[in-house]
């Protein structure tokens, strides 16, 4: 009964998706307030629909409804309920769902925040949403539904993967839909203002907290997932440039290009065709990404089976949503004539500077992903592209790209002058110097690189903040209260720049990583990076659905205990796979890393690594989000604030101005 | 302004362009994968069934580096693994690499494109399964013996003659259906 609720919620709610889409968009293209008044209601109603539908395909999950076939191949009844629960999306056709369900919240929230936005540019936005989500309910509907029945039902399930039963991962899929659907909005907006023949400032003020959400849940979403990479797989790797890891790296370069170009089009009325590819580029990346990766076309570690027949299904999917997009692109952009002009040393020069180079860093990625399968099309040869490419090719791009961050931010709009912003710069400068050489000397010529561009980069940021409140130049009370003005847009983006260094910081660290192998017997000990790490015990725990080998590991420095480290080794009969759980103890500073290999003879084979500065990589990509998230909070971001400008004529030649219908 | 727009109209349908240009190409490729003819995890070798070609791999720490001089007059067969640090499904094999040599399998494998503190690194972190070690630090071994990318294997006979090729990690189910039983027919 449940099940079929669920079904009839989904059906419903591609109802009214298409609904949406349609009676908003002729709506819109009618100035029929009537039509267009119903926009919140319809993305509220779909909203309630998916929910439900969802919820219905949680509970079967729940309550272990092995009569549900989705249920019956990936779920089992003697998992935990938290896992049961995050079972949902674990799956393709859950997750479709799941995807779905993020985009109708997506819609619901520009319907409830939307109040102040002109009725046909509301109409028209939720009405592209509506349009997209159509396509994908009925996807979930027709080719991956998850509510198919099984009759009879099975006893057992077959079981969960058990890669899958880890918390990050288990919710990592939500946080990164939000980041990746959340573009969706910003696409909406993109469309709509090709519709409306019109892009002005206020379309950057509202486009801009929609890319910054959904950037600072795609920067957590990545963040988490190289985590999960970096403790769960036990090599001690964070970044591997699989096509699965790049697929999700290409609409964050993008989704950042287009978070810095909106600011252009808020201030300066330009860039604006550029900025509306880029909302048209980064969606469509992320829908790419979420689905191509699921064909099994790519080559990836990440083990999607090959789906040729749902692949082309999804496939052309895309292509609906893509390709009109584009060709709607390619015949209204000319229209939108920039209105502000600006220097090539100006704070907008740097934004251009900043858009060529993430996406030239984009074009690589997109080129050293695509690039084996479409060899193995025209050449007929099979090939692996690795690390050493993007290393390789990234890092020359990755340079200017750090360089410009911290110069950016000193230079004026409109026109700058370069010296004296360097000169303001001049300590930052060297300070970086300083660290770059000290580690040069003392270690290694790539790290030195890494770490003064870190550093340049967190000066950079506090130098930034500092001059705002002229620290030093006025006595210290009147700084601090200066900083209470300084506007939070602007101590957000220090603090994502400086998340940023941090980040690089991490990585740096990595490369004076230290590893060693061991087979310990219980009672044996072993020295290494500094520490006395002994084995002591070596368990054997039962648990819910697998049986484990648990390894005590005390790490002692000068005889006292900084750690007891947990590794094992987990066993699960039903899918007769093998994981290993590391134990990592964090300082977040160093992390000390165990892992348990093979367990014979009655000992264990213990692998040790001592990782300085790997928190950083995470804790970096958190300080980046918080600093998005700041600037969320700042009010001259939030939608109708008073400094709105009142609206300037559409150019000549620029087609008729829409009429504000009351709506 | 009217004819600007006309002129810029051109460069504006570049990015439909690549789409397009993509999507057919996904198209076809899911096409082959559902007839069959592409497999992403499938790559051929010409080499099969032909002599070891002629190369050479600089030492390695441990190991002292081989080549095709090195496959005359074995007394067991030989499987060949190209590897490298960087590579993540390498870092899958090893175990199982580890495993074959403990039944007395001989691996000798050729590290390719790598640096010498992360090839360490692995060998600290994977234990060292292999028999001889070579050095292709600008991929010279790897083009001569066709390799697509890392990891690869063969297994050459004792004549030195390559008689099976695996494009990718080696599997348990490869191991125990494929690889065990050339070893026998070929020991």
């Amino acid at each position: 009964m449940i099940p079929e609720l669920g079904n009839f919620a989904l059906a419903l709610a591609c109802c009214l998706a298409a609904a949406q889409a349609v009676l908003l968009l002729l709506g819109a293209e009618r100035r029929d307030a009537r039509l267009m008044a119903m926009a919140p209601g319809l993305a509220f109603g779909q909203l309630i629909a998916i929910a439900t539908s969802f919820a219905a395909l949680a509970w079967s999950n729940a309550i272990s409804d092995f009569s549900v076939q989705n249920v019956a191949a990936f779920s089992q009844s003697q998992a935990p309920l938290f896992y049961k629960l995050t079972g949902t999306w674990g799956n393709h056709d859950g997750s479709i769902l799941l995807w779905c369900l993020v985009l109708a919240i997506c819609g619901a929230t520009v319907g409830a925040f939307g109040a102040n936005l002109p009725a046909t540019l509301r109409a028209r936005v939720i009405g592209v949403m509506g349009a997209v989500a159509a396509g994908f309910l009925l996807f979930a509907l027709t080719a991956s539904n998850p509510f198919t029945r099984l009759s009879p039902p099975p006893m057992q399930g077959q079981g969960m993967n058990p890669l899958l039963q880890d918390p990050a991962l288990a919710i990592h899929p939500p946080i990164l839909y939000l980041g990746y659907v959340g573009f969706s909005v910003p696409f909406a907006f993109a469309i709509a203002a090709l519709l409306e023949r019109r892009v002005d400032a206020a379309w950057g003020r509202w486009v801009r907290p929609w890319a910054l959400t959904s950037w600072c849940f795609l920067t957590c979403g990545i963040a988490l997932g190289s985590w999960w990479a970096y403790y769960d797989l036990g090599w001690g790797g964070f970044w591997f440039w699989d096509p699965v890891e790049n697929s999700s790296l290409l609409p964050w370069l993008t989704g950042t290009a287009l978070l810095h170009s909106a600011i252009v089009v808020e201030k300066r009325e330009s860039l604006k065709v550029w900025s509306v590819l880029l909302a048209i580029v980064t969606f469509s990346l992320s829908l790419s990404g979420t689905f191509l990766t699921r064909s099994g076309i790519l080559n990836s570690v990440h083990a999607f089976a090959v789906a040729p027949t749902r692949g082309l299904f999804i496939l052309a999917l895309l292509g609906l949503v893509i390709v009109p997009s584009l060709l709607l692109f390619a015949f209204r952009a000319p229209i939108l004539a920039p209105a502000g002009l600006f220097a090539p040393v100006s704070r907008e020069g740097a934004i251009v500077l900043n858009n060529i180079l993430l996406c030239s860093i984009a074009a690589v990625v997109f080129t050293g992903t695509l690039y084996p399968p479409f060899a193995a099309l025209v050449a007929g040869e099979q090939l692996s592209v690795g690390a050493p490419f993007f290393n390789s090719t990234v890092l020359p791009l990755a340079i200017p790209l750090v360089l410009a961050m911290s110069l950016g931010p000193t230079l004026s709009w409109k026109r700058a002058a370069l010296f004296p912003a360097l000169l303001r710069l001049w300590w930052v400068a060297l300070a970086a110097a300083a660290v770059g050489i000290i580690v040069a000397l003392g270690w290694h010529g790539l790290a030195a690189l890494g770490f003064a561009g870190s550093t340049w980069l967190i000066l950079g940021a506090i130098r930034d903040i500092a001059a705002r409140v002229r620290l030093f130049r006025l006595p210290l009370s009147e700084s601090l209260s200066r900083l209470a003005g300084v506007p939070l847009g602007a101590i957000g983006a220090a603090i994502a720049h400086a998340g940023l260094g941090v980040t690089i910081a991490g990585i740096s660290g990595m490369t004076f990583a230290a590893q060693r192998v061991v087979f310990l017997h219980p009672g044996q000990a072993t020295d290494f990076a500094g520490y006395h790490w002994a084995l002591t015990a070596l368990d054997h725990v039962p648990g819910p659905d697998f049986n484990a080998e648990v390894a005590t590991l005390p790490a002692s420095r000068d005889g006292r205990i900084v750690a007891v480290l947990h590794p094992a080794d987990h066993t699960f009969p039903v899918q007769g796979t093998d994981v290993t759980d590391t134990a990592i103890r964090t300082n977040l500073v160093v992390d000390l890393y165990t892992a348990l290999g093979a367990v014979h003879d009655g000992g264990a084979e213990v692998r040790l690594r001592y990782d300085p500065l790997a928190p950083w990589i995470w804790l970096g990509a958190l300080v980046m989000a918080a600093g998005g998230g700041l600037s969320l909070a700042d009010r001259r971001l939030r939608v109708g604030a008073p400094a709105r400008r009142p609206s300037l004529p559409s150019p000549p030649g620029g087609g008729r101005r829409p009429a504000r219908a009351a709506g | 302004m009217e004819r600007l727009a006309i002129r810029r109209r051109p460069l504006l349908l570049l990015p439909l362009a690549v789409v397009v240009v993509a999507g057919v190409g996904f198209v076809e490729l899911l096409q082959q994968a559902k007839e069959g003819r592409y497999n992403p995890h499938k790559v051929p070798n010409l080499l099969v069934g032909h002599p070891v070609p002629a190369f050479t791999t600089g030492p390695a720490p441990p190991g002292t580096g081989f080549s095709a001089a090195d496959f005359q007059h074995l007394s067991h067969p030989v499987l060949v693994n190209f590897f490298a640090s960087w590579c993540l499904p390498c870092h899958a094999e090893a175990p199982l690499l580890t495993e074959l040599k403990d039944h007395g399998v001989a691996i000798w494998g050729i590290d390719y494109s790598d640096s010498k503190a992360a090839f360490h690194g692995f060998l600290a972190a994977d234990g060292n399964p292999f028999t001889r070690l070579g050095d292709d630090p600008n991929g010279a071994a790897a083009v001569a013996w066709g390799i697509s990318g890392v990891p690869e294997s063969f297994l050459v006979d004792r004549e030195g003659i390559i008689r099976w090729h695996l494009g990718g990690p080696l599997s348990p189910p490869v191991v125990a259906d494929t690889l065990m039983p050339l070893l026998h027919k070929f020991a």
